[in-house]
């Protein structure tokens, strides 16, 4: 009986000394959410005593929660907003952005289409079902077949937003579940057009140019190319702790190797 | 003290067993009342017509549109085409292995034509993704093969095993008199099986029908990955169509839970299940009918 309630108080302190270890939260964008989760897993492997929550959510939620107080560092795939700042100013917040990776997204052709580059508007109308043919921006005379990744997912969402204006996609696009399936359809489809992160491109398909411009590492990062946008974490005030500790993990070489097996453009 | 433990023995095996039995009935009335529990909120910001004959999908706009008739007649259009595959397929092969084929033949193809009901469906979509897709882009030359008609295609073949081996098993249920009794009668081998042995068994081959279909309106990772996932009103059997399950799988994961899209979502569920508990429905009363009709009813 002595010895069982040595070993409990003995638990008992070490549980007390382990409720001790740092704990922080991540809220925010779904677009940001596998590297903040890729990041979070990997940090915490090597820091046995990090305990990091992550979110999902969207970028609003994330930030609206970060101005609470109810999560640490917010994932936002948009710059924060002045309405929201106004409101983190009035609650006595100090809100610090961290750029932590880019997300471009090339958009893809067969590899016998002679079209080599479209405008923004020309890929807008295509998207949006006021271009159906080739011929009309220039190559053979055949249907365009639209392909686009389903409503759920994150690069879905970023392209509708960067490259359509929030307008909705034509009804009889083909949907794809992943970024490879788009590749294997508009590889195997001479008509199709497609859309996918820049990881994803290989020599079964052909990138394009947009407004003039191919899509790259470099030209993502010196916001050439038209169709990409920087992702952030939001934190209170300047990064203490934990919170930093990750920040600085994602920006570090490491973790930017992350970023990049994610899909995404690293920042370096 | 023994006779004691033997009936307390026999009371636990019986409970166990009645408990087990009826687990199943708790299983089906908790999944009813989730699918209407979070079905039916839906119906509150649009309304029931609206929902199932509203043109255009678009749930994750602002203002999202939940019009769910394109996802209906997709799921319609690729379960009729894989019917009209499974059904000569599969009823074809199970007369041909109950009337035609020697005992030989039959020990080595009815193995076969099972292992090819325990396929995964991943594995039928892969195929019709990788393979046939493409092929029958080039050999009809048409837009995109990822369509109606390759799902049909796919689902069809995989539904075949199933319609062949539970009409194999009406065909054996068949007695052996009624074939004797109607060659004895001078009928040759094609009118004792077109007027004999297929209206008898007619309970078990309408059943197996049904169920094959019932196996296409509910499947959903072939048609996720082969019928291309548009969700527009087909025209021709080559149009791309998001027949509901395909929509519920592909869009299920990314929804918040309580969001209008996620009541949506389970409202798709309800219909696809109400879809599907009529044709079993029907089963039920066709083979009644059937065996009444035959004098087979116990």
């Amino acid at each position: 009986m002595k010895v069982k309630t040595f070993l409990i108080t003995i638990l008992s302190i070490i549980t007390t000394i382990f409720c001790y270890a740092e704990k922080i939260v991540l809220e925010g964008s779904t677009t940001v959410l596998p590297i903040a989760q890729k990041a979070a897993e990997v940090y915490m492997q090597k820091n046995k005593d990090a305990d990091i929550s992550v979110r999902g959510g969207g970028s609003g939620v994330g930030i609206a929660s970060l101005i609470d107080g109810t999560c640490d560092i917010a994932d936002s795939s948009r710059p924060i907003k002045d309405s929201e700042l106004d409101k983190a100013v009035s609650r006595g917040k100090d809100i610090k952005a961290h750029i932590i990776a880019m997300d471009g997204i090339a958009v893809i052709v067969h590899p016998s289409n002679k079209v080599n580059g479209l405008t923004k508007k020309q890929l807008k109308d295509i998207y949006t079902g006021k271009i159906s043919n080739w011929s009309q921006v220039g190559g053979d005379n055949q249907k365009i077949v639209v392909v686009s990744r389903d409503t759920s997912s994150g690069t879905f969402e970023a392209f509708g937003e960067l490259a359509l204006d929030k307008e909705k996609v034509r009804p009889d696009a083909i949907m794809q579940a992943s970024n490879q399936a788009v590749a294997s359809t508009v590889a195997k489809t001479k008509g199709a057009i497609g859309y996918v992160g820049l990881g994803y491109i290989n020599s079964e398909v052909k990138a394009i140019q947009i407004d003039g411009v191919m899509p790259s590492k470099e030209t993502v990062l010196t916001n050439k190319y038209p169709i990409a946008r920087p992702l952030f974490m939001y934190t209170n005030g300047t990064p203490k702790g934990l919170a930093k500790e990750l920040i600085d993990f994602i920006k570090s070489p490491e973790g930017q190797k992350l970023v990049e097996e994610e899909g995404f453009v690293g920042l370096r | 003290m023994l006779k004691n433990i033997i009936i307390f023995k026999e009371n636990l095996y019986k409970w166990t067993f009645t408990i087990l039995a009826f687990s199943s009935l708790l299983f089906l009335s908790g999944i009813v009342i989730i699918l209407f529990k979070e079905g039916l909120p839906i119906f509150r910001k649009v309304k029931i017509f609206e929902f199932l004959f509203g043109k255009f999908w678009y749930p994750t706009y602002q203002p999202p549109e939940f019009g769910i008739l394109p996802l209906i007649l997709g799921s319609f259009l690729v379960s009729i085409g894989a019917m009209l595959i499974c059904v000569p397929l599969g009823i074809g092969s199970a007369l041909y292995l109950n009337e035609i084929a020697s005992k030989k033949q039959k020990a080595i193809l009815k193995p076969l034509i099972e292992i090819l009901a325990s396929i995964p469906s991943v594995v039928y979509g892969f195929f019709g993704m990788v393979v046939l897709a493409p092929f029958l882009q080039n050999l009809l030359n048409i837009p995109i093969g990822l369509c109606a008609f390759t799902a049909s295609l796919t689902l069809g073949i995989m539904a075949t095993p199933t319609v062949c081996s539970i009409a194999e098993d009406a065909l054996s249920y068949v007695p052996n008199s009624f074939r004797e009794a109607s060659f004895a009668l001078g009928a040759n081998r094609w009118q004792t099986l077109v007027k004999v042995v297929i209206p008898a068994a007619g309970s078990g081959i309408s059943t197996a029908i049904i169920l094959g279909i019932s196996r296409a309106i509910g499947e959903t990772m072939t048609v996720l990955m082969v019928a291309g996932g548009s969700a527009i009103i087909p025209k021709s059997f080559f149009d791309p169509v998001r027949p509901m399950t395909a929509a519920i799988a592909a869009e299920m994961g990314e929804t918040s839970i309580g969001s209008d899209h996620f009541y949506a979502l389970f409202a798709i569920a309800l219909i696809l299940f109400l879809i599907t508990f009529i044709f079993n429905i029907i089963a039920e009363i066709v083979s009644r009918k059937y065996r009444l009709k035959l004098g087979l009813a116990g």
